[in-house]
């Protein structure tokens, strides 16, 4: 069953925070609401924690109408971008905050307690007061503090968009990990599409309010349903009309009116190197530690991106031959909606 | 080197006052307590303190400071909550009208109770007239506004999240507020219950008019026993334990003194108040009937004249008085002209020490300095406003510093009194300005005197005339000092006040609450006009 939230809407004042959203969340699963900031997935998210009024709809767990249940009553775990450590608590009784409210016994906590701080890799810092940690160390704690009592839902906010880069993607894999391990049903709201394609395996895009796209990950990555999904989902350009069906057709797919393309969709190779489907002059070129990234000014198309290999003899002006990988492209709005959650 | 100069510069007009109207004055009364004829003699200030009298004062004193404490937090922890956390209409105008007590001359409020629980008083009935009771609703009157204050500066800034975070693990609101809030709130609680319990022990105006000669603290027994019993030696001594204690006290709550509320993190709009909330509110309007009550009481008195309704006792402030031959309006004037002399005094000092506590130091022998520096101008805060004016009178009536009759001798003992309050309020807000913008500006080409116009004169102004209004309102007021002070022919409103209460006769009450009134009107419409600057931290120490 797991989490339904049906027509939900949320306003403050005359401002709609979030307009008539429908989602559903099966069990087990780990939901990832993208929209980039202020477009109200927080929002979405605190009325799920019952720590915002709903103005109109309906959110249930399990079947059970979760109107009138106060925030403690619920069984989720909120964590938070920065964690929200209590500052003056250790580590570990950080993590077995929750437990002992419970009136866990104490041994039982202990057990509980170097079982989470091993999951999540930082055994043997139960004493540490959270000042003494690191912004990722904070939100392992975090994370273990939120799983501590097996919540039914577990609610994260934009959990590494405080960390730096590196650290990020690095978290992003531990956190699927761990969700997985745990069997954990999650809902996720991020600004970041890696960040929420590393983590969750179902995908619901929010703009200004609004609910947009949702679906599995796969589905809404592949048929964005709009020009400005695409972008957000990292997609470079979005092609219409006549240079689609000329891009399609050199790529060998079904015609279509709109079509999203990658950076990486178009590869370059010098002009002399046989026929191409496609040919252009490069208007720009930039060397990165992976490929060469090409603007190419493509006959009949204009300006899209390109890439190619590192030590390829191309400089601006030249001429070049292109060809299309048919995976780095998506058509919009082909699947609008395709599998609703 | 060029730095070492600044600093000196700065520090040197500061010391200076300091060095002659606080250590001079100090010295002069350890001089008087353990000097006899000319000997050395510790054994006179034991015999004083042995009295049975001076025990019975000690001990009072203690109970009911720490009585009046417990009294003002039981009525300002959930006043703060309300008045800070929730949202109802009209708690802008409570918060004010609750910043009052605090500045209102401790005279008037002596007054106000004494009418509101006098024999023919509205409350007379209760029979607390007279009773440690009636002291004890004077101080918590005075406090309960700075628990609100500074309890409910750092409730507002508190951080929601962690509280969010926990009720979403499962606790409870009893359970989130006894393990998340109460925790985070604990420094400023006890920093709140420390200043109260100060500001109790060192009470005078309202301890003198409600108590008398039978209920005397510490503060009013050195008062009592210089002008009616002309026991210098045995006020000195008591002066010596008062500084001491008082000294004791203060290191401890600035040991415990919380972080600056300016610094807040993303405050949480407060909340439309729920079911839950009922105590708190209901709490909270005891605690506006508490404060309104006697004042309300005051005005009436004061237009009540053989049980009819008359201007009479307004009439009569324009009227000399038979014994001085002095009119009230007179003494209104002098008050004005005093504490006038006394803000600018208290201003440019403050901003000098607080310019002087928050620069940044480059060397570790510099911030040495700096903070020496700091602790001693906040020595004067250690200091009763009762112990200072007696310190005044016995150093300052002979060569080289025979001010006795100066007319800057009292706004100087006034703009001692309200420094440590300008400084509190001036140096947070210094505190708060980035460094780094000073230094953006100087990287943008601007000099040293443009960057100060362009960076801290906006941010300063505000706190600056916040701080100015509240100097002036406490001078106004001010009655410790003033009281030893102020020449007999030359009052102000505060002693003319006490004056007119130690005359028998309807007349003479009358005309004390009328000049009351007049008085707490004044000192009012100055802080409503400081309240709406806005500024944080005004009030709180």
């Amino acid at each position: 069953m797991g989490l339904e939230i049906d027509r939900l809407s949320v306003t403050y004042g005359d401002m709609v925070a979030v307009g008539e959203v429908t989602l559903s969340l099966p069990a087990g699963g780990v939901l990832a609401v993208l929209g980039p900031s202020g477009c109200g997935k927080s929002t979405l998210l605190r009325a799920v924690a019952g720590l915002e009024p709903l103005a109109a709809g309906r959110i249930s767990y399990d079947g059970r109408d979760l109107a009138g249940v106060p925030t403690h009553r619920r069984g989720f775990a909120l964590m938070f971008q920065d964690g929200q450590l209590f500052g003056h608590l250790t580590v570990a009784r950080n993590v077995g905050y929750a437990l002992r409210l419970r009136r866990r016994r104490a041994a039982e906590v202990d057990a509980r307690v170097g079982e989470l701080l091993d999951l999540v890799g930082l055994s043997g810092y139960d004493d540490r007061l959270p000042a003494s940690l690191s912004g990722g160390e904070r939100q392992r704690v975090a994370l273990a503090r939120a799983l501590a009592v097996h919540p039914r839902l577990l609610l994260l906010d934009e959990p590494l968009s405080a960390l730096d880069t590196t650290l990020r993607q690095r978290l992003a894999g531990e956190l699927r990990d761990i969700l997985t391990a745990a069997g954990t049903t999650a809902l996720l709201v991020t600004h970041d599409h890696e960040e929420a394609f590393a983590v969750a395996d179902r995908l619901a895009v929010m703009r200004a309010g609004r609910l947009v796209q949702s679906g599995d990950i796969a589905g809404v990555w592949a048929a964005p349903a709009d020009e400005e999904t695409a972008l957000f989902l990292g997609y470079a350009r979005v092609l219409s009309g006549a240079t689609a069906r000329r891009v399609l057709a050199a790529a060998g797919l079904a015609a279509a009116d709109r079509i999203a393309l990658r950076r990486s969709a178009l590869s370059a190779a010098p002009a002399d190197r046989g026929a191409a489907a496609l040919a252009g002059t490069v208007t720009a070129l930039r060397s990165t530690p992976e490929v060469l990234r090409l603007v190419v000014q493509v006959d009949g198309v204009g300006d899209v991106d390109a890439v190619a290999p590192l030590g390829t003899h191309l400089a601006v002006g030249d001429r070049c031959g292109l060809a299309v990988d048919p995976t780095r492209l998506a058509s919009l709005g082909a699947e609008v909606r395709a599998g609703t959650l | 080197m060029r730095r070492w100069v600044g600093l000196f510069a700065l520090a040197a007009v500061p010391l200076l006052v300091l060095g002659v109207f606080f250590a001079l004055p100090v010295a002069a009364m350890i001089s008087r307590g353990f000097v006899v004829d000319g000997q050395f003699a510790p054994g006179a200030v034991l015999e004083v303190l042995t009295r049975p009298r001076i025990a019975r004062v000690a001990w009072f004193t203690a109970w009911s400071a720490c009585a009046g404490t417990a009294l003002s937090l039981a009525f300002g922890l959930p006043a703060a909550y309300a008045l800070h956390r929730l949202d109802f209409p009209g708690r802008r105008a409570i918060r004010a009208a609750l910043l009052v007590p605090f500045v209102l001359p401790t005279v008037v409020v002596g007054v106000a109770f004494r009418e509101l629980l006098g024999e023919a008083g509205p409350l007379g009935f209760l029979g607390l007239d007279g009773t440690p009771v009636a002291i004890l609703a004077g101080l918590a009157f005075f406090n309960i506004t700075v628990v609100v204050r500074m309890v409910g500066a750092t409730w507002e800034s508190m951080d929601p999240r962690p509280g969010q975070a926990a009720a979403a693990l499962g606790a409870t609101p009893a359970q989130v507020f006894r393990t998340v809030t109460l925790p985070a709130l604990r420094p400023a609680i006890v920093g709140a219950a420390s200043v109260v319990f100060l500001f109790c022990a060192t009470s005078f105006g309202v301890v003198l008019v409600l108590g008398g000669v039978r209920y005397a603290t510490v503060e009013t027994e050195i008062y009592l026993l210089t002008t009616n019993l002309l026991d210098l030696q045995a006020a000195a001594a008591l002066s010596i334990l008062q500084l001491l204690v008082v000294v004791g006290l203060l290191v401890l709550s600035r040991r415990t003194r919380v972080a600056d509320p300016t610094r807040a993190i993303e405050p949480r709009p407060p909340a439309r108040p729920t079911r839950g909330d009922v105590p708190a509110l209901a709490v909270t309007a005891a605690a506006v009937l508490f404060v309104a009550a006697p004042l309300a009481g005051l005005v009436l008195g004061s237009l009540r004249e053989d049980g009819a309704w008359s201007l009479r006792y307004y009439r009569a402030l324009g009227e000399p008085e038979a014994s001085s031959g002095l009119t009230a309006s007179e003494a209104l004037r002098n008050s004005l002209v005093t504490a006038l002399d006394a803000t600018w005094l208290a201003v440019g000092l403050g901003l000098l020490i607080a310019v002087l506590a928050t620069r940044r130091s480059r060397s570790s022998g510099e911030r040495r300095v700096r903070s020496f520096l700091d602790g001693l101008f906040m020595l004067p805060l250690g200091v009763s406003a009762v112990t200072l004016g007696f310190g005044f009178l016995i150093a300052l009536d002979r060569p080289p510093f025979d001010l006795r009759d100066d007319p800057m001798l009292v706004p100087i003992a006034q703009a001692l009194v309200a420094l440590p309050l300008v400084v509190r309020t001036l140096a947070p807000a210094l505190e708060g300005i980035d460094d780094r913008l000073r230094q953006a500006a100087a990287s943008l080409g601007a000099s040293p005197v443009r960057a100060w116009a362009s960076v801290d004169v906006p941010v300063m102004y505000r706190p600056v005339l916040a701080a100015t209004g509240f100097a002036f309102a406490v001078s106004l007021g001010e009655f410790g000092a003033t009281a030893f002070l102020a020449r007999d022919d030359h009052p102000t409103l505060p002693v003319m006040i006490f004056r007119l209460l130690g005359q028998p006769g309807e007349d003479h009450y009358g005309r004390a609450l009328a000049a009351a009134v007049v008085l707490g009107t004044v000192t009012a419409a100055v802080i409503f006009a400081v309240e709406r600057l806005r500024v944080r931290g005004v009030g709180a120490f």
